[in-house]
C-alpha cells in the first residue's frame, strides 16, 4: 500500500513539473513576440516617416493581399520596399504610385512606359483601380511595404519543438499511470498467490486434504455436461443461433463501408476548409445544387483560392498537439498545396499555368451501387437537407470518411421520418393539400409523398 | 426365352448395310466426342508445364483469391476535371442543335450530351423542314462510337500522317497544270451552301477540277424531270398535310422516297378532324411502309404502274392514250374519278425510276394545281448525277483522270459496275477516299483519309430552298480524323477553319443581319426572302444537251413511252429499308437488330415474293421447331449479273410477277463478323434503275431468318386493333365502332370496364401518367423503337438470339395482315363461324384465318408495357420485384428480381423481356456493350441490366422523375408537354402523346376522353395506362 501511495505522489510531482515547464515556455514566447514587434516598429520609423504601418497592414490585407505579397511574386509583383525599388530602378516617385494605384488602366492607356511594361510582364492582367484610396491610405500601405517583413523566426521553430516535447511528456504521463495500475494488479495477484499458499500450508499442517475427497465424489463438470443430453441440445441450439446471429450480422455488413476513410492522393482536410475557414460545402461541391452528383470539384475551383494561398499558416493558435502528433505541420500542408500546383500545372515562379496537368485520382468514398439512383439536388436544393445529415460532421473531419451506412434501410428510415419541405414551393401546393387531407396529417413525410416506391430509386 | 428377344432401336437396323447402325454398334455416339478439341494433341499436352497438381494448386489459389477479393470492396477512383468546362455540370445533360447530312439522311436534330458525350438524338421541333429523326438518324449516335471506325489516315493500308497525305494531294494538284489530266471530286450530296462555295473556290484555285455528285441510291430520274420542267436540279417538295387525296405510284414516301421526311405531314392529315381525313391510294409492287398505311392499295408491277400513270394523265387531260393493255382501265377509271373530285386537293407522286414517269407526275400535279405540291421552293437533298458519274468512269478507264478525291461515297460497294470503277482507279494517278469506316473502296484507293462523324463536324445545309440548318460538333474528334471540307481548305492553302468559313458564308449570303449565335443555337434558320419561281419554258431551252422541245411535246412523248411499257418475266423493285437505308450504318448493331416494319425480319435482307409466284417457283417460308423462320434460297439474275443465295420471304401484298430486294446489306469489308449480313443488292442496280427485269431460279438450302413475329394475321380478333371506316366513324355512334367488351356479372352482360377483381387505388392525387397511341397517325416507321433502345440501354442480342425470340426490344411494333380483303371481313368471317366443322366451321375457318390475303389490309400497333393499374405481373412475382407506383407506372426493381419469369408468363401483352445472358462485357455478344467505345453511348441514368433478370418498359421513369425534379427545384408546376417518354419524343407524327391525365388541361387527358380511345385487351380487366385510338380508314370511294 505504501508503494502505491508513493507512485501517486510521483505522478503528482510529474504533472506539477510539467505545468511549470509549460508556463515557462509560454512566457518565453511572449517575450519573443514583444521583441519582434518592437523591431518592426523601429524599422518602420527608419523607412518612411509619413505613414502608419499598422493601418497600412490592415489596408494591405483588405485591398492588396488577393494579388500581392510582400516578398513574393503573385498575380502582381512583390511589394516589399516597392517605393524605394521604383525610385532606384525606374526613377518613379510616390506621385506615380498614387496615380497608378488610383487608376492603373488609365495609365496603361495613356501610354506610360513603365505602366505598360508591368502590364505586359504580368500577362496583361490589369490591376484593379482603387479610386477610393486616399493618398494617406496609400502612404500607410507604402509604410507597411517598406517595413521589412518579419523573417520566419528561428526561435519560433525552437518553441514549437518545446511544445512538441511537452506534448510528448504529457503522453508519457498517461502511460506511467497505466503502468502503475498494471503494477498494482500484478502485486495483487502475487499477494493472492501468497495468501493461498499460506492457507494451504495451514491446511496441510492440520492434516486435511479437501480437494481429493471432492474429486472422488464428483464427476468433472464437462463430463456431467456431456452426459446431460438436454443441456447439450440446448447449448448446441444456442450456439447455432448465436453463430447464425453473428453470421447474419457479418453478412449484412458486406458492402457497407461505413467508416471507410481511404488515403487520398492529396491530404485534403475538410476540417481546415469547411471547419476552420467555414467555406460553404456547395461553394466547391456546386453541382450538388443542380445535379445528381455532388461532384468532386475540378481543380480550377481549388485554384480560385489557392492561387493566392500558397502556404499553410495554421490556426492563429498554432497547430494543435494532436495535429502535430499526426505530423500535420504547416510544412506538411504546404507540401500538399504544392501537390495541387503540380497536378493543375501551376508555375509558382512565373504565376502561370504550364498546361501540363496531371488529373488527380481521388479514391471514391461514397459509392452507391449502380442499381440505386440518388440525386443530390433533390435532397440539397428541394428538400433543403443539410449535407451533414448524411455526410456527418465533415467540418471536423481531418480525413474524410463515410459517416452513414448508405444502406437501403437507412434511406427508407429517413424518408419515413422526414417531412417534405413544401413551403414556398408551388409544385407541392396542390398535391400536399390533397394528400395531407387524405392521410389526415399536418405534414407529409417523404414516404407518404411516394418516397418509398421502388421505382423512385431503382430504374 | 428372354435372350431370344431382339429389341429394335430403330427402323434403320432392318437394313444390315446401314452405316449409322454399324457406327452405333461400335460407339455410343455417331460423331466422335471432340476430346481432341480440349485435350489437344499429345505433343501439346506433354509440352505443357502444367501437371495435375499444378492445376489443382491454381484452382485452389484462384478460388481462395476470388473469395478473399469478394470480401473487400473494390477501390474506385474518381477523376475530376482539371479545368471544368463552363457549361458542363456532371450529371446534367446538355442539348445541342445540329444536323445530320450523310448523303442519305438529312435531318435537323437535337443531341443530348452527358459529360460531353453525345448519347441520344432527339427531334428538333423548331425545324419546319426535316425536323424528324427517323430510325437511322436516331441510331446514328451509336455509329459515332463504332469500334471499327478508322482511327487515322492510311496510305495503301498503312497508317500515315495527315501531313504526308496533304503533301501528296497538293503535289498532285500542282502537277495537274502540266499534265492535261483532270482532278475529280466525287462526293455525296451535301446540299450545303458553304461546301458548294468551297468547292467552287477550290475549282477556281486549281485547274482542271471537276465535281461529281453521286447518290448511292439515285433519284436521278426525278432530278432530271424537275430540271427539265423547272430548270433547277432539285426535287419538288410535297406537303401531304394539305392533300385530300394522295395517289402514289410506287413512291414509298413514308420511308426514303426522294430523301424522305414526309411522314409527319402525312400523319397530320390522317387524323380524322371534323369528319375529314386524307385518302391515300397506293399502287406498288413491293409491300412498302407507305403501301401498308394506304386506304386502298393496288399491287401492280412497275411496268403496269407506268401504263396506269400514262393513262391517268390521258384521262385527266382528256386526251386518249394508246397502249396495249386494258386490264388496268378500271383502276384508272376509279383514280380519275377520285382525283377529279378532289381537284386541287389531290396529289400524285411516283417512285418509278423513269424520267418520263417523273415528268408526267410533275405535269399532273401542275395541271391539278395541287395544294400539296410545291415546285417553287424545291428540296436539295439529292443531287447525284448519273451522266457525270458515267462520264467519270469512262474517263478513268481511259486514263484521263489524274486525281480522284472521294468523300461520303463507297462506289466499290454501291456501284453496279464496280469492276469498271476499279479498273479505272488503277489508271488514276492519285486516289483519296474520305471515309469514317474501312470499306470496299478503301481497299483499292491509295489514300484513305479518316473522316469525322457528323457529330464531330461543322457544316451547314439547305435542305429546302430558303430553309437552312447548321451542323455543329457535339464532341471533339475521337480519333485522328478530319472532315473533307477542312482538308479542302488546307489544300487551298487557306488558314481559316471550316467553322470560320461557314460563318463567313452565312454572314455574307444567308443571315441577312440575323444573329449567327441564334441560328446556331436553334440549328435552323428560315430565310425570309424566297426566290421567285422560275419561268419554266424559258429555262428548258437553256439546258445544255437537252433537245429543245416545248413542255407539252415532251410530256406527250413521255406519256407515249410510258403507255407502251411492257415487261417480260419477273420485275424486280429495289428499295431501301427503314432500318438500313443505303447501308452506310451497316455496322450499327441497333439498326441490324431493328426488325423491318413490314416483314419483321432483322439482321437480313431478302427477296420478297408473292405467294403464287413462290408456289410456282417452289420456294417457301417455314416456321421450325425452335420458333425460328426458315426460307428457301433463290438466285437472282439481272442482265447477266447474278446474286446467289438470296433468301426468300413470301410477302403478302407483293404484286404478282414482281419481287423486291433491299439495298444496304451484303457489306463485308471492315465489319465485324456478326454484322456481315444479307446480300448486296447494288450489284443488280443496273443503270441506277430500281426497277429491273429479273430472272429467278431456286437454289438449294434453307436460310435461317431472325424474325420477331411469326403470326401474321389478327385471326378476326377485332378488339386488338379496332378499325372502322370514315363513313361509319362519321355517321354511327361510337358504341358501334368502338365497342366496349362485355362480360357476364351475376348472369348479366356488363361492360368489362365496370367489373373489377381488385379494389382500385386512389390515383386522383399527384401525377398519373398515360400514353396515348393513335393508330391513325402511326405509320410504323420504328423511330420510337430505336429511341427506346438508346434511352434505356436496351441490349443487342444478335441474330441467333432474335431467331429464338429472345429479342430485348422494350417497344415492338406489331404488324398485322388481314386474312380476307379487309380486317372487317375477317371479323365478319369469324363471327359467322358455326359449329366445329363444315363450310362455316371454326376448325377449318381459323386455319384459313391464319393465312394473310394476297393483297391484305395492314395495320401497325406499337406495344410496350401497358402499365396496367391492375397488373397481372405484379401479383405473381414471388419477391415483389415488380410493383405499382402511384403515378401509374408498373415499376421493375432489377436488383430484386430473381428471374422466375412468372411475370412474363402472366403478362397478357407479352412485353416483358428476360436477360437470358449477360449482354455487356461478354465476348459472346460482341456488340457495342462489349467495348469501351461503344459503352459511351449508354445512358448514365438507366441501369445496365445483368443476366437473369426481367426488364421491360419503365415509361421512361427517369425522364418523368427528371421533369418533376426540375419543376420542384424551380418551385413551379409541370407544364403540359414537359412530360415525355423516349418514344413519344421521337414520334414526329404525333402518334404517341404522353402526359399527366390528372392535369385536366393536358393533351393526353383530352385524348383519353376521345371516343376513339380504347385499351388493348380491355376484357382482361387490366386497366392499362397505355391506350390506343381506333384506326379509321378512309374507304370512301368517289
Amino acid at each position: 500500500m505504501k508503494k502505491v501511495l508513493y507512485r501517486n505522489q510521483f505522478s503528482k510531482v510529474f504533472v506539477f513539473s510539467l505545468v511549470v515547464t509549460l508556463l515557462f515556455s509560454v512566457s518565453l514566447v511572449a517575450q519573443d513576440t514583444v521583441t519582434e514587434s518592437g523591431d518592426a516598429v523601429a524599422t518602420e520609423d527608419a523607412g518612411a516617416s509619413d505613414g502608419d504601418a499598422a493601418a497600412g497592414k490592415a489596408l494591405f490585407n483588405q485591398n492588396c493581399a488577393a494579388c500581392h505579397a510582400l516578398n513574393r511574386k503573385m498575380t502582381g509583383p512583390a511589394l516589399a520596399n516597392v517605393e524605394s525599388r521604383l525610385a532606384e530602378e525606374e526613377g518613379l516617385d510616390r506621385e506615380w504610385l498614387y496615380s497608378w494605384i488610383k487608376n492603373s488602366p488609365g495609365m496603361i492607356r495613356s501610354g506610360d512606359a513603365y505602366a505598360n511594361k508591368i502590364y505586359n510582364e504580368f500577362n496583361q492582367a490589369a490591376m484593379t483601380a482603387f479610386p477610393t484610396l486616399s493618398n494617406a491610405d496609400i502612404d500607410n500601405i507604402l509604410a507597411y511595404t517598406a517595413a521589412p517583413p518579419p523573417a520566419p523566426a528561428a526561435p519560433a521553430a525552437g518553441e514549437a519543438a518545446t511544445v512538441a516535447s511537452g506534448a510528448a511528456s504529457g503522453g508519457i504521463s498517461n502511460e506511467v499511470i497505466l503502468g502503475a495500475l498494471a503494477l498494482v494488479f500484478a502485486l495483487l495477484v502475487v499477494m493472492l498467490f501468497l495468501v493461498n499458499n499460506t492457507l494451504r500450508r495451514i491446511a496441510e499442517a492440520n492434516g486435511i486434504s479437501v480437494e481429493k475427497e471432492r474429486a472422488e465424489k464428483r464427476l468433472p463438470i464437462w463430463k456431467a455436461f456431456a452426459q446431460n443430453q438436454f443441456l447439450v441440445l440446448v447449448t448446441v441450439i444456442f450456439l447455432l443461433l448465436g453463430s447464425a446471429y453473428f453470421a447474419y450480422g457479418w453478412m449484412m455488413q458486406i458492402g457497407v463501408d461505413q467508416g471507410y476513410a481511404p488515403i487520398q492522393p492529396i491530404h485534403y482536410s475538410h476540417k481546415i476548409h469547411a471547419g476552420d475557414n467555414k467555406i460553404e460545402c456547395k461553394y466547391c461541391h456546386s453541382s450538388a445544387r443542380v445535379s445528381k452528383h455532388s461532384g468532386i470539384p475540378a481543380m480550377n475551383v481549388c485554384m480560385n483560392c489557392h492561387k493566392s494561398i500558397y502556404e499553410y499558416k495554421g490556426n492563429p493558435e498554432g497547430p494543435s498537439q494532436e495535429d502535430l502528433a499526426n505530423g500535420y505541420t504547416n510544412e506538411f500542408y504546404t507540401k500538399e498545396i504544392k501537390k495541387l500546383y503540380k497536378a493543375v500545372g501551376w508555375d509558382e515562379e512565373n504565376q502561370k499555368y504550364t498546361g501540363e496537368t496531371q488529373p488527380i485520382e481521388w479514391v471514391r468514398i461514397h459509392n452507391l451501387p449502380d442499381f440505386a439512383y440518388f440525386n443530390h439536388s433533390q435532397h440539397v436544393s428541394v428538400a433543403g437537407v443539410e449535407c451533414q445529415t448524411c455526410h456527418g460532421p465533415v467540418q471536423e473531419m481531418e480525413v474524410m470518411y463515410q459517416y452513414s451506412p448508405l444502406t437501403m434501410g437507412w434511406c427508407i428510415n429517413c424518408h419515413r421520418e422526414t417531412n417534405v419541405k413544401v413551403e414556398g414551393n408551388e409544385y407541392y401546393e396542390k398535391i400536399h393539400a390533397e394528400l395531407s387531407k387524405k392521410y389526415g396529417v399536418e405534414n407529409l413525410t417523404a414516404a407518404q409523398m411516394g418516397g418509398l416506391e421502388c421505382g423512385k430509386c431503382h430504374y | 426365352m428372354a435372350s431370344n428377344k431382339k429389341y429394335w432401336k430403330s427402323e434403320a437396323e432392318l437394313n444390315p448395310n446401314d452405316s449409322i447402325v454399324e457406327a452405333l454398334k461400335q460407339n455410343e455416339f455417331v460423331e466422335q466426342i471432340p476430346v481432341d478439341d480440349f485435350l489437344g494433341d499429345k505433343q501439346n499436352l506433354s509440352s505443357t508445364s502444367t501437371n495435375r497438381r499444378d492445376f489443382l494448386k491454381y484452382v485452389g489459389f484462384s478460388t481462395a483469391a476470388a473469395s478473399l477479393a469478394a470480401c473487400e470492396g473494390p477501390v474506385i477512383k474518381s477523376i475530376p476535371y482539371v479545368v471544368q468546362p463552363e457549361n458542363i455540370v456532371p450529371g446534367v445533360a446538355n442539348y445541342y442543335a445540329t444536323t445530320i447530312a450523310n448523303g442519305f439522311d438529312f435531318a435537323s436534330v437535337l443531341i443530348k450530351t452527358r459529360e460531353g458525350r453525345p448519347i441520344k438524338v432527339e427531334n428538333n421541333t423548331m425545324a419546319k423542314v426535316g425536323g424528324g429523326a427517323n430510325a437511322r438518324v436516331q441510331a446514328s449516335v451509336l455509329s459515332l462510337y463504332d469500334s471499327t471506325r478508322l482511327q487515322g489516315p492510311m496510305a495503301n493500308g498503312e497508317p500515315v500522317e495527315w501531313d504526308a497525305l496533304n503533301a501528296a494531294v497538293k503535289a498532285k494538284m500542282g502537277s495537274l497544270n502540266v499534265s492535261s489530266k483532270k482532278a475529280v471530286l466525287l462526293t455525296q450530296t451535301y446540299a450545303s451552301p458553304s461546301t458548294d462555295r468551297l468547292i467552287s473556290e477550290f475549282k477556281a484555285a486549281n485547274e482542271n477540277i471537276e465535281h461529281v455528285t453521286y447518290d448511292a441510291i439515285s433519284e436521278d430520274a426525278a432530278l432530271t424531270a424537275y430540271e427539265n420542267s423547272y430548270g433547277e436540279r432539285a426535287l419538288a417538295d410535297y406537303d401531304f398535310e394539305k392533300a385530300e387525296l394522295i395517289v402514289s405510284l410506287g413512291a414509298d414516301f413514308l420511308a426514303d422516297w426522294q430523301g424522305g421526311g414526309y411522314s409527319s405531314g402525312y400523319a397530320k392529315g390522317r387524323i380524322p378532324k371534323n369528319g375529314k381525313m386524307s385518302r391515300h391510294v397506293q399502287l406498288e409492287a413491293n409491300m412498302s411502309l407507305t403501301g401498308a398505311n394506304a386506304d386502298k392499295r393496288f399491287p401492280l408491277t412497275p411496268s403496269a404502274q407506268k401504263v396506269v400513270l400514262a393513262k391517268l394523265y390521258g384521262k385527266l387531260n382528256g386526251t386518249s392514250v394508246g397502249g396495249n393493255t386494258s386490264e388496268y382501265d378500271a383502276i384508272v377509271e376509279q383514280l380519275t374519278g377520285e382525283i377529279k373530285k378532289a381537284g386541287a386537293g389531290a396529289v400524285v407522286v411516283t417512285g418509278l425510276d423513269d424520267v418520263n414517269a417523273q415528268t408526267v407526275a410533275l405535269a399532273i400535279n401542275k395541271m391539278l394545281g395541287s395544294r400539296a405540291f410545291d415546285a417553287d421552293s424545291p428540296r436539295y437533298v439529292r443531287q447525284g448525277n448519273i451522266k457525270m458519274l458515267e462520264t467519270l468512269i469512262s474517263d478513268m478507264k481511259a486514263g484521263r483522270i489524274g486525281a480522284l478525291i472521294m468523300d461520303g461515297v463507297n462506289p466499290m460497294y454501291s456501284l453496279p459496275n464496280s469492276i469498271d470503277f476499279k479498273e479505272g482507279l488503277e489508271k488514276t494517278d492519285l486516289s483519296v477516299l474520305f471515309t469514317a469506316n474501312w470499306n470496299e473502296t478503301a481497299e483499292v484507293v491509295q489514300y484513305t483519309a479518316a473522316s469525322n462523324h457528323y457529330l464531330e463536324s461543322w457544316g451547314d445545309l439547305e435542305m429546302k430552298k430558303g430553309h437552312y440548318s447548321l451542323m455543329q460538333p457535339t464532341i471533339k474528334e475521337l480519333f485522328d480524323t478530319r472532315q473533307f471540307q477542312s482538308a479542302l481548305l488546307n489544300w487551298m492553302g487557306s488558314e481559316s477553319s471550316y467553322y470560320e468559313y461557314i460563318k463567313e458564308t452565312w454572314d455574307q449570303g444567308i443571315l441577312n443581319g440575323a444573329s449567327w449565335n441564334q441560328a446556331l443555337q436553334d440549328g435552323v434558320f428560315a430565310s425570309e426572302t424566297m426566290a421567285v419561281a422560275v419561268d419554266e419554258g424559258a429555262v428548258v431551252d437553256a439546258i445544255e444537251g437537252v433537245e429543245v422541245e416545248t413542255p407539252n411535246v415532251r410530256i406527250a412523248s413521255a406519256v407515249r413511252s410510258l403507255a407502251n411499257a411492257t415487261s417480260n418475266g419477273m420485275e424486280l423493285t429495289l428499295y431501301s429499308k427503314v432500318g438500313m437505308g443505303d447501308g452506310q450504318q451497316a455496322s450499327n448493331p441497333w439498326l441490324q437488330e431493328f426488325p423491318d416494319p413490314i416483314t419483321r425480319v432483322s439482321w437480313d435482307n431478302y427477296v420478297t415474293i408473292s405467294k403464287s409466284d413462290a408456289e410456282a417457283l417452289g420456294v417457301e417460308n417455314e416456321n421450325v421447331a425452335n420458333g425460328g423462320m426458315d426460307g428457301s434460297y433463290v438466285n437472282l439474275t439481272v442482265n447477266g449479273v447474278t446474286v446467289e443465295n438470296v433468301p426468300v420471304v413470301v410477302q403478302p401484298g407483293q404484286a404478282k410477277g414482281s419481287v423486291g430486294l433491299s439495298f444496304g446489306y451484303g457489306k463485308s469489308v471492315g465489319m465485324k463478323e456478326e454484322m456481315r449480313t444479307g446480300v448486296n443488292a447494288f450489284r443488280l442496280y443496273e443503270g441506277f434503275n430500281a426497277n429491273q427485269n429479273v430472272s429467278i431460279e431456286k437454289a438449294g438450302g434453307n436460310h435461317e431468318f431472325a424474325c420477331v413475329q411469326l403470326h401474321k394475321t389478327l385471326m378476326g380478333r377485332g378488339d386488338i386493333i379496332k378499325e372502322t371506316s370514315l363513313e361509319v366513324f362519321n355517321t354511327k355512334d361510337h358504341a358501334e365502332w368502338n365497342h366496349v367488351p362485355q362480360v357476364s356479372l351475376n348472369h348479366q352482360e356488363v361492360p368489362a370496364t365496370s367489373v373489377d377483381l381488385w379494389e382500385s387505388f386512389d390515383r386522383s392525387i399527384g401525377h398519373h401518367f398515360n400514353l396515348s397511341i393513335d393508330l391513325n397517325a402511326c405509320t410504323g416507321c420504328g423511330a420510337c423503337v430505336i429511341a427506346c433502345h438508346a434511352e434505356n440501354n436496351v441490349p443487342v442480342v444478335g441474330k441467333k438470339e432474335v431467331r429464338v425470340s429472345r429479342d430485348m426490344h422494350w417497344l415492338r411494333i406489331d404488324r398485322y395482315y388481314s386474312s380476307e380483303d379487309s380486317f372487317e371481313a375477317d371479323n365478319t368471317k369469324k363471327d359467322e363461324f358455326d359449329g366445329l366443322s363444315g363450310d362455316n366451321g371454326s376448325l377449318g375457318g381459323f386455319g384459313e384465318l391464319e393465312n394473310p390475303a394476297e393483297n391484305p389490309q395492314v395495320a401497325f400497333q406499337p406495344v410496350m408495357c401497358q402499365h396496367c393499374n391492375h397488373a397481372p405481373c405484379e401479383t405473381v412475382c414471388p419477391v415483389a420485384a415488380t410493383s405499382h407506383g402511384r403515378q401509374g407506372q408498373n415499376q421493375m426493381a432489377y436488383n430484386r428480381c430473381v428471374g422466375t419469369r412468372y411475370c412474363a408468363n402472366n403478362c397478357p401483352y407479352k412485353v416483358r423481356r428476360f436477360n437470358w445472358f449477360l449482354y455487356n462485357n461478354n465476348e459472346e455478344f460482341d456488340f457495342h456493350m462489349n467495348n469501351d467505345l461503344g459503352k459511351m453511348v449508354l445512358n448514365p441514368d438507366v441501369n445496365v441490366r445483368s443476366r437473369g433478370v426481367i426488364e421491360k418498359c419503365s415509361m421512361c421513369i427517369q425522364k418523368t422523375q427528371k421533369t418533376i425534379l426540375d419543376a420542384k427545384r424551380e418551385g413551379r408546376l409541370v407544364a403540359d408537354g414537359e412530360f415525355q417518354t423516349a418514344c413519344s419524343a421521337a414520334c414526329e407524327n404525333g402518334a404517341m402523346v404522353f402526359g399527366d391525365i390528372n392535369d385536366d388541361s393536358s393533351k393526353v387527358s383530352e385524348l383519353k376522353e376521345s371516343n376513339r380511345m380504347y385499351h388493348l385487351l380491355e376484357h382482361v380487366g387490366t386497366k392499362p395506362n397505355v391506350f390506343y385510338h381506333v384506326k379509321v380508314r378512309n374507304t370512301n370511294e368517289a
